[in-house]
């Protein structure tokens, strides 16, 4: 079974080279607050600039929780992400999904930012767990984020 | 039904706890109306009822088996993850854009 990978572009009013450095290293300002694997808020999320570098977050207390690795750092154009939160959302260094994100000139002084998120097949043996992962106080969370991206569609 | 619609489904569906006990019974096992009656503190038409609720959402399927029919999850609801990471990605991508428009502009090289 495969199923198709998710695939999102976004146009940003700026460089190439500045863009992915607003991605990689302000990760964590950018990210939405509250949408992430750790129960406590994160103060930062990094990406090691690397290959074989860890993505993580740390929240204020300095608890570190891992959301998978680098897998090409390829600054202006390229970042190869390891997304290693399960179908639970947490961490699991057995899964894997790549997220590639890419960052193309528009021609107009902007970048086209492309990310592709796939290997979603791989959460065919978590499929039928999909409850248990609403259960652990995700449903509202996810119900409030579902009515937040209709109404900002 | 749009994926977005669907996935909200999905999340509604499971907001109800009895809903998500009768998504964990038919995890470990396709089974009747009567059996899942059986295992739950809740009448057979209550039953009933969740599994319209579910099915709507795409998240349990049912098959005729002779006179009785037979509920279990349907394997579409790895459809749902792949909608709830979708727009997570929306979001995310929506944030991360605001976020490069509001750098001082002597910044945007």
């Amino acid at each position: 079974m495969t199923i198709a990978p998710i695939v999102r572009t976004v146009t940003v009013a700026a460089a190439p080279a500045r863009t992915f450095e607003l991605f990689t290293a302000h990760y964590g300002a950018w990210w939405p607050k509250g949408k992430t694997p750790a129960k406590a808020p994160h103060v930062d999320i990094i990406v090691e600039p690397c290959a074989n570098g860890r993505w993580f977050e740390r929240d204020a207390e300095g608890v570190e929780t891992q959301w998978g690795k680098v897998l090409a750092w390829e600054p202006p154009h390229r970042l190869l992400l390891g997304w290693q939160l399960n179908s639970h959302f947490e961490y699991d260094p057995d899964f894997l999904n790549e997220v590639e994100v890419t960052f193309q000139p528009d021609g107009q002084g902007g970048t086209v930012v492309r990310l592709e998120h796939r290997d979603l097949e791989r959460y065919g043996a978590d499929a039928e767990r999909l409850a248990m992962q609403i259960n652990g106080g995700w449903g509202d969370k996810v119900e409030q984020f579902a009515a937040y991206v209709a109404n900002h569609h | 039904m749009t994926n977005e619609s669907r996935a909200t489904n999905a999340y509604t569906a499971l907001g109800d706890p009895m809903r998500r006990r009768i998504v964990e019974q038919l995890a470990t096992q396709p089974m009747p109306v009567g059996k899942l009656a059986e295992r739950l503190p809740v009448t057979r038409s209550a039953v009933s009822q969740h599994l319209r609720v579910l099915k709507d959402a795409g998240l349990v399927a049912e098959t005729a088996h002779g006179t009785q029919r037979i509920y279990r999850l349907d394997p579409r609801g790895i459809g749902a993850m792949r909608d709830w990471l979708d727009a997570h990605w929306v979001t995310a991508l929506d944030q991360f854009k605001q976020f490069v428009e509001n750098q001082p502009k002597d910044e945007t090289r």
